[in-house]
C-alpha cells in the first residue's frame, strides 16, 4: 500500500477482494484489487478453488473414460475438449477416423463454439452493465443448440459424446435437418445481440480502449483464440496448423486492430458468423451413409509407447494435450494446456491502470472457464 | 387516496393534511409493490420472459409475497458497523422521499400542501437523499459500501445541478416556482414544446438521480455487487428499494407536471378529478415506462464517463437553456413561442449530436478478415 501526505491527510490506496463470490468474476475466480480512487493500481489474481487434480485423475482413467474428464475440465465447449483428447489418442494409436464421424464432429465442434460464444455474448453484456437483456437473449439460442447435443448425445452438459477412432453412436436420423432449423435460429440470434449491443453508445464507451494489447505482448503471454485474433496476431490453428478435415472448408480469420475489449467482442462475433457458415459447408458434404467407427477397433484401447501434443482451436483458444504412453490402456502422464489459464496470465498488464469497472469488463472479455483453468 | 379530496367536506386544513398524509403513505406504499410487478412484467417481455405468473392471475400477488418474504427475512447488521450511521441511512434516504409527495398536486383538487415554492421544494427533498447514501456506505464498514456510497454521493451532487438549471429554465418562462401554477401554465401548450432542450436534460439528469442504468453505478450488480446495500438484509434492505420506487414516482410525476403539461393539458382544469387523475397516471407511466425500457436495454456508464456527461455536457447546455429563456424575458421578442420553440429545439439538436459525437471515441478500423485458403499467412 502507497501512502501519501496530503495537507496532513493520508491517502492510501485500498486493497478490495473482488470474488470468489462476486456476480461478474465468471466462477469461483477472485482476484485482489488495490485501488486508488477508482484506478486500479495492483491486481493478484488468485486461482484453484476448482482444482479436482483433474489431469492425475485422467491418469488412473483409461482412455475411454478420459472423454468424459476432458468434457468436466471445459465445461461451455465440451466437443473441443473431447476432440481435442481423442485427437491425441489418435495420434498416438495411429487411427483413420471414418469420414462421416469427421464431418459430424466438426458439425457438433463448431455449434459449441457458437454456444459457448453465446455464454459469452450474454455474460459480457452483463459485466458490461445491462440488466440481463443479453443474457436472455444469448440463452434463448443456446437452449436451440443444447437440445441438438442432447438430441445426439443424450446430455446437456457433460456429453462424452466422441469417442477415440470416431463417435460413440449414429446421429438422431433428422440431425441435419435439426441442425439446419437451429441455424436459422442461430442467425437471427446473433444478428439481434449485433443489434443489441454492437452500435449501442455506451457500450462502444465502455469497451473501445480498454484493456488494449500489441500483437507483441499477446504473443508474449501466450495469449491464443481470440484474444490473440484481437490483438492483431492473424493466427487461427485450424487454418494454420490444420486438424480433423478443416482445411475442406472455406472460411474467414476476423483478426483485430486494436486488441481492445471492443475488438474481441467483434472478433468473437464474426466467429460465430463463420461457424454458421462452416456448418452449413460441413451439412452439404456430409455422407449420408457410412461408419461412424473404423473398421477394427479393439475391444480396449491400448496405445503404444510414445508421446504426444494434439490442440483444437477451442472457443477460447489453443486448446492442447500432451499424452505420454508407457504402454498399456491408460495414459503415463496427461497435461491439458487450457487457453484459459494462458489468457488469464495477462490479466493483471491489461488491467492496471484502468478503472474498478473496466477490470470486470477486461475480465469478462477473456471469457475464461475456471475449471478449465484450475482442472 | 380520494377520501382526502376536499369534496368529502372536510374543513379543517389540519385534519385533512392528516388524513391525507396517511392516504399518501399507504397508496404509495400499494403503488411500489406494483410498481416492482409492473417492472419485472415489462423487463420480463423485453427480455422474452414472462416474469411472475405462478402468484394470483398474471402473478398479481408477486409484490404481496415479495414483501412477506422480506419482512420475516433476518435482520443482519455486520459486527463492525457504525452502529449510528447505519440504523439512520435508512431513514436518511426513506424520509426524504416521501417528504417529497407531500407537494405533489395529484389532480386540481387534491394536493396534501399547497406551497407557494413547491418545486424548490420538491427539488430540495429529493436532493437530500445522498446524505443516507453516504451514511449507509460509511456506516457498512464493507469496502464496497463504501464505494457505492462515494459513488453515489458524487452522481447525486453532480446531477442535481443540470436538474436544478433545467427547472429554473422553466420558471423563467413560467414565472412561477409552485408546481400547480406550472401546470396551470400549460393549458395551451405542455412545456417539453417550448423547453425540449430542458426536458432532455432533466430526462437525463433524473435517471442518474433514480440511479436506474444506464447510470446504476452506485449500485452496480456487476462491479460494486449491490453497492451502498451490500449489507442490508430484509426489511431494511426493502425500506432502500421502496424508496427508490418512490423516488421514480415522484420524478415521473415531476416530469409529467412541469414538462407534459400535468392534468391541465389538453382538457383543461374542469373535467373533474377522474379524468384528471387518469391524465397525471398516463404521463406519469410514460416516464415510467421509459425508466424501464432504458434499464431493460442500456450497458453502465464508467464513472468517469458519468462525471464527464454531467460537467461537460449537461451542465453547459442547461445554462444555454437559461441564457435562451433569459433573452426572452429581457428583450421579449414578437413571436415568443415561436422564437423559444425553435431556440431550444436547436439546442436540443446539439446536445444530442455533442452526445453522439463526444461519446463515438473515434471512427475505428474495421476487423481485418482472412481467408484460411490463402498461402501465405503473417504472423506480425
Amino acid at each position: 500500500m502507497v501512502a501519501e501526505h496530503e495537507q496532513g491527510l493520508d491517502i492510501v490506496d485500498m486493497p478490495i477482494n473482488m470474488g470468489p463470490q462476486h456476480p461478474s468474476t465468471h466462477g469461483v475466480f477472485r482476484m485482489v484489487l488495490v485501488i486508488s480512487g477508482e484506478k486500479v493500481v495492483d491486481v493478484t489474481p488468485h486461482i484453484g478453488y476448482m482444482h479436482r487434480g483433474g489431469e492425475k485423475l485422467m491418469e488412473a482413467m483409461d482412455y475411454r473414460q478420459g472423454i468424459g474428464y476432458a468434457d468436466r475440465t471445459e465445461y461451455l465447449a465440451q466437443f473441443s475438449a473431447e476432440l481435442g483428447y481423442c485427437l491425441a489418442v489418435e495420434k498416438l494409436m495411429g487411427i483413420e477416423v471414418p469420414e462421416r464421424a469427421e464431418y459430424i464432429r466438426i458439425i457438433l465442434t463448431e455449434l459449441n463454439r457458437l454456444s459457448s460464444h453465446f455464454m459469452f455474448m450474454g455474460a459480457f453484456g452483463i459485466d458490461s452493465g445491462l440488466f440481463g437483456t443479453s443474457f436472455t437473449y444469448a440463452f434463448r439460442e443456446r437452449e436451440y443448440i443444447q437440445d441438438v447435443f442432447e438430441e445426439v448425445s443424450g446430455d446437456r452438459l457433460m456429453y462424452a459424446y466422441f469417442r477415440v477412432g470416431g463417435l460413440a453412436w449414429e446421429v438422431t436420423d433428422n440431425f441435419t435437418q435439426r441442425v439446419h432449423e437451429v441455424l436459422k435460429k442461430t442467425q437471427k440470434g446473433i444478428k439481434d445481440l449485433d443489434d443489441l449491443l454492437t452500435k449501442n453508445e455506451i457500450f462502444m464507451a465502455r469497451c473501445q480502449n480498454i484493456g488494449a494489447f500489441t500483437a507483441d505482448r499477446a504473443i508474449a503471454y501466450g495469449l491464443s483464440g481470440p484474444l490473440l485474433r484481437a490483438s492483431g496476431v492473424n493466427w487461427d490453428l485450424r487454418r494454420d496448423e490444420p486438424y480433423s478435415i478443416y482445411p475442406r472448408f472455406t472460411f474467414q480469420i476476423p483478426v483485430g486492430n486494436y486488441g481492445d475489449v471492443y475488438d474481441r467482442y467483434l472478433v468473437r462475433l464474426e466467429e460465430m458468423r463463420q461457424s454458421v457458415s462452416i456448418i452449413e459447408q460441413a451439412l452439404e458434404k456430409l455422407p449420408p451413409e457410412g461408419p461412424i467407427v473404423p473398421e477394427k477397433m479393439p475391444r480396449r484401447l491400448r496405445t503404444p509407447p510414445g508421446e504426444v501434443y494434439a490442440k483444437v482451436e477451442s472457443p477460447r483458444g489453443e486448446w492442447g494435450v500432451y499424452l505420454v504412453s508407457k504402454g498399456g490402456d491408460k495414459p503415463y502422464r496427461l497435461k491439458m494446456r487450457s487457453p484459459s489459464f494462458c489468457n488469464l496470465s495477462a490479466l493483471r498488464e491489461m488491467t492496471v491502470g484502468q478503472f474498478l469497472a473496466d477490470a470486470v469488463m477486461i475480465l469478462g472479455s477473456m471469457d475464461i472457464v475456471l475449471c478449465d483453468v484450475d482442472r | 387516496m380520494l377520501l382526502a379530496a376536499p369534496s368529502f367536506g372536510i374543513s379543517q386544513p389540519a385534519v385533512r393534511a392528516l388524513l391525507a398524509l396517511i392516504v399518501i403513505t399507504m397508496v404509495m406504499t400499494v403503488a411500489v409493490a406494483y410498481a416492482t410487478w409492473y417492472e419485472r412484467k415489462i423487463i420480463a417481455r423485453i427480455q422474452q420472459r414472462l416474469g411472475p405468473t405462478r402468484t394470483g392471475p398474471f402473478g398479481l400477488v408477486q409484490p404481496i409475497a415479495d414483501m412477506l418474504k422480506l419482512l420475516v427475512k433476518e435482520d443482519l447488521r455486520p459486527a463492525d458497523a457504525d452502529p449510528v450511521a447505519w440504523e439512520l441511512a435508512v431513514f436518511g434516504i426513506f424520509v426524504p422521499a416521501f417528504l417529497a409527495v407531500v407537494a405533489v398536486p395529484f389532480t386540481a383538487d387534491w394536493l396534501v400542501s399547497s406551497l407557494p415554492l413547491s418545486l424548490l421544494y420538491l427539488l430540495a427533498v429529493s436532493g437530500l437523499s445522498f446524505i443516507g447514501f453516504l451514511m449507509a456506505g460509511w456506516g457498512s464498514n464493507s469496502k464496497y459500501a463504501l464505494l457505492g456510497g462515494m459513488r453515489a454521493a458524487a452522481q447525486l451532487i453532480s446531477y442535481e445541478i443540470p436538474l436544478i438549471l433545467a427547472m429554473i429554465g422553466v420558471v423563467m418562462v413560467t414565472r412561477s416556482a409552485d408546481v400547480y401554477s406550472i401546470i396551470l401554465f400549460q393549458d395551451r401548450v405542455p412545456l417539453i414544446v417550448w423547453q425540449p432542450l430542458g426536458f432532455l436534460i432533466f430526462l437525463t439528469a433524473s435517471i442518474a438521480e433514480l440511479e436506474r442504468q444506464p447510470f446504476d453505478i452506485p449500485t452496480g450488480e456487476s462491479e460494486v455487487a449491490g453497492g451502498v446495500f451490500i449489507e442490508f438484509s430484509g426489511i431494511r434492505w426493502s425500506m432502500f428499494q421502496l424508496t427508490s420506487y418512490v423516488n421514480m414516482y415522484v420524478f415521473s410525476l415531476l416530469g409529467a407536471f412541469v414538462f407534459l403539461g400535468g392534468w391541465e393539458w389538453p382538457f383543461g382544469r374542469d373535467v373533474g378529478w377522474g379524468y384528471q387523475l387518469l391524465l397525471t397516471s398516463a404521463k406519469m407511466s410514460l416516464f415510467i415506462v421509459f425508466y424501464l425500457w432504458a434499464r431493460a436495454t442500456f450497458p453502465r456508464l464508467r464513472v468517469d464517463q458519468l462525471m464527464s456527461y454531467a460537467w461537460k455536457v449537461l451542465i453547459p447546455f442547461a445554462l444555454v437553456q437559461i441564457f435562451l429563456n433569459g433573452l426572452f424575458i429581457v428583450y421579449d421578442p414578437p413571436y415568443v413561442d415561436a422564437f423559444l420553440l425553435v431556440s431550444s429545439g436547436l439546442g436540443a439538436a446539439a446536445l444530442v449530436t455533442l452526445v453522439y459525437q463526444s461519446v463515438r471515441v473515434k471512427p475505428r478500423l474495421p476487423l481485418q478478415m482472412f481467408s484460411n485458403t490463402v498461402e501465405a499467412r503473417s504472423v506480425v
